[in-house]
């Protein structure tokens, strides 16, 4: 869309051919139901239920039990001499986050079929705001982190500071895997059968439940090749802080998570943004 | 500064049946369809071509009110859909200009949990209004809506008049340069219909274009100037409305108590099932869009199976034009037809319902037509497949003039006893 001299917006009809632009701008113009579309996902996430908002809490702190008595007591998985339930929980905060938008951004698209045949927006705006609104679940899980931090005597340092960054990588990783994984949706249903089993693979690929430190050292940038390595880690590093420094090398091992983590946001952009001319014929 | 708001040349539509995708051009395409060869269905029904709209060109004033017409599947609505870029040609270009509203579903976007007050902001923002704007507006919206006790109620507790008033109302304050609009009064009583149209009129007099689709005949004529009349996927004409409507109407595909499904018309999703036809029969058996409330009358849907389904039930879905349904009937519901239709063959088969006389009220009623096999899978549906008038001449009670409330007449059997 371009806005002429006399303020009119003329708006080209053509056949799709080629790369289409981008168009981001497009996307900006309509950042308001980028909101009201996140705003309504929370709303109406609990509705009905008996829990509410508790289960944004449940989830991790269940799994985090679990994972102490399994790993952490039954098999003693080492842990830098950290008490293993905040160093699962630590993980595990990042990674229902991620979970929760991956899924919601790969799997909404297609459940707002009947939005996307009948009114014209840009489509990318559903999986976006699927990962825009784990941030609130986010944000009430994160004081049982506190509090968990209180009990065990953690010291912040000033590596809590970079969270917010670690977070976002989160978040560029979920929209990066879910802008693919939504526009194969509209054509391959089986996406949604896939997307539980590939969260699944990828929780023990990633050291959620154990450290890196456990990988043999020449190995370890394989865990790189991983974004969530580089979110989860960086989690432990920037929460832990001193006490968690052995396996975490924030340099390579970073570096290759957020370079791996652009390139497939980067094409999965272009992937999008080349099908979605489609969706309203094939959804 | 020009005076075109709508230009489009040559514009056409191509889908083709029983393939997902539109065009197979690019190598990724190639791939994908590679990869699903395995699940591919035969060759010949991959390649059908529907041309839902072929080399369509016109322009349209800055402030003219201009209808489209055509049955069912002429390309109305995919033309509605080009132009308000849910979808995009497959050849030709078209240049809009000014921002485009559409209303081809009211109420999409709306969500049944959230409140009256909460869908007003979500289902303004999914139009493409600013929230200054929707904020600017509510008062209006609501006033324009009537549901103003219920504004913060859930609206899946609206009955669905409510509904679709609120509905209407927000999409009806979101002046926009172009207001494209589908079908949004074949439900609603006739007392909002009138409100939608005179805003509707009113959109047109503030100099903003209207592109409006209707199968109402006397909406059309009323409220457009100009006409386009469509014709399997083609402009067969353009003309000053009063004209374009005779043609139409003359031409024989308006629908008058039948309605045809062409073989394109039926999702490829349906198969192995086929909607042929639905007929309303009056009580001599003629093929008519009204019948009188004294006669029986009867609902005919003629289908086709391609290969045998068991459990097949046909289902009519009668509604009032206020979207109440009236009520819901299956052609297996009698335990007896149920055992000795446990499995219908492939074929060509009528399901005939009778309703008896002395039935439904004076109005307008909507028949819903839909086949599916009980939780297991849905082929086809239509919610609103026909619509049927009922002249109320002889009904019970016509002795007196005033209008009788509810969709039913029937015919009681009264005793008065002095005790």
């Amino acid at each position: 869309m371009s806005v002429e001299q006399n303020q009119v917006p003329i708006t080209y009809l053509k056949p799709a051919r080629g790369l289409a632009a981008l168009n981001l701008r497009d996307l900006w113009e309509y950042r308001e139901l980028v909101y009201f579309l996140t705003w309504r996902d929370l709303k109406v996430r609990y509705k009905q239920t008996l829990l509410g908002f508790t289960w944004v809490i449940l989830q991790p702190v269940i799994n985090m039990v679990v994972f102490t008595i399994l790993f952490g007591e039954l098999l003693s998985v080492p842990t830098d001499g950290i008490p293993y339930p905040i160093f699962s929980f630590a993980a595990l905060l990042p990674w229902t986050y991620f979970a929760g938008s991956l899924t919601r951004s790969s799997t909404t698209l297609v459940g707002s079929a009947n939005l996307i045949s009948k009114v014209y927006f840009p489509r990318m705006v559903i999986p976006i705001s699927g990962v825009l609104s784990g941030f609130v679940d986010f944000a009430i899980a994160f004081i049982i982190l506190v509090i968990m931090m209180l009990v065990y005597r953690i010291i912040p340092t000033w590596n809590l500071l970079l969270l917010p960054l670690f977070l976002f990588l989160a978040m560029l990783t979920a929209l990066g895997f879910g802008l693919w994984l939504s526009a194969l949706n509209v054509r391959f249903r089986d996406i949604n059968h896939l997307v539980p089993f590939i969260i699944e693979i990828w929780k023990y690929a990633t050291p959620v439940i154990y450290g890196s430190a456990l990988i043999p050292e020449k190995f370890r940038f394989i865990l790189g090749l991983n974004p969530l390595t580089g979110v989860v880690e960086g989690f432990r590093w920037a929460i832990l802080g001193e006490k968690y420094v052995r396996s975490f090398n924030p340099g390579t091992l970073f570096i290759i998570s957020i370079a791996i983590t652009f390139i497939v946001l980067i094409s999965g952009i272009v992937f999008f943004r080349n099908t979605e001319r489609t969706f309203a014929d094939i959804i | 500064m020009t005076d075109i708001a709508i230009h489009v040349e040559n514009i056409s539509k191509k889908y083709i049946i029983g393939q997902l995708q539109e065009r197979q051009d690019t190598l990724r395409d190639l791939l994908v369809s590679t990869f699903r060869q395995p699940f591919a269905r035969k060759k010949n029904q991959e390649n059908r071509v529907l041309w839902a709209l072929r080399d369509i060109s016109f322009d349209i004033q800055r402030g003219s009110v201009v209808g489209i017409v055509g049955r069912n599947g002429a390309g109305k609505s995919t033309l509605l859909k080009v132009l308000s870029r849910v979808t995009e040609p497959t050849s030709g270009i078209g240049e809009i200009r000014g921002r485009v509203g559409s209303l081809l579903e009211v109420g999409t976007g709306f969500h049944p949990e959230l409140t009256g007050r909460e869908n007003i902001f979500l289902n303004g923002a999914i139009l493409g209004m600013k929230r200054i704007e929707i904020e600017k507006k509510f008062d209006e919206i609501v006033e324009f809506s009537e549901v103003a006790r219920f504004i913060d109620t859930p609206v899946k507790r609206y009955s669905s008049g409510m509904y679709l008033r609120l509905a209407f109302a927000v999409a009806a304050h979101l002046e926009p340069d172009i207001l494209v609009v589908d079908e949004v009064l074949a439900v609603g009583d006739a007392e909002f219909q009138r409100k939608c149209l005179g805003k509707m009129s009113d959109v047109a007099e503030q100099g903003r274009t209207v592109l409006f689709v209707s199968h109402n005949m006397s909406a059309i004529l009323r409220l457009t100037s100009e006409t386009l009349v469509l014709e399997k996927g083609e402009m067969v004409m353009r003309a000053p409305s009063s004209e374009a409507v005779d043609y139409y109407l003359s031409s024989g595909f308006a629908e008058t108590g039948e309605r045809y499904w062409e073989e394109a018309e039926g999702p490829p999703s349906a198969a192995p099932f086929r909607p042929l036809a639905l007929r309303i029969r009056n009580g001599q058996g003629i093929v008519m869009d009204t019948v009188r409330s004294v006669e029986d009358m009867s609902i005919e849907f003629e289908y086709q199976l391609s290969a045998p389904i068991s459990g097949l039930r046909i289902g009519y879905y009668l509604m009032s034009t206020r979207g109440e349904y009236v009520f819901t009937t299956f052609d297996t519901d009698e335990p007896t037809l149920f055992e000795k239709h446990t499995l219908r063959p492939a074929g060509r088969y009528i399901s005939r319902c009778k309703i008896p006389a002395d039935t439904f009220n004076e109005g307008r009623f909507v028949v819903g037509v839909n086949a599916s096999s009980y939780r297991i899978q849905r082929f086809f549906q239509d919610e609103r497949a026909l619509t049927f008038n009922v002249d109320p001449a002889g009904a019970p009670g016509m002795q007196w003039s005033e209008q009788r409330l509810g969709p039913l007449r029937p015919r009681l059997d009264w005793q008065i006893e002095v005790i």
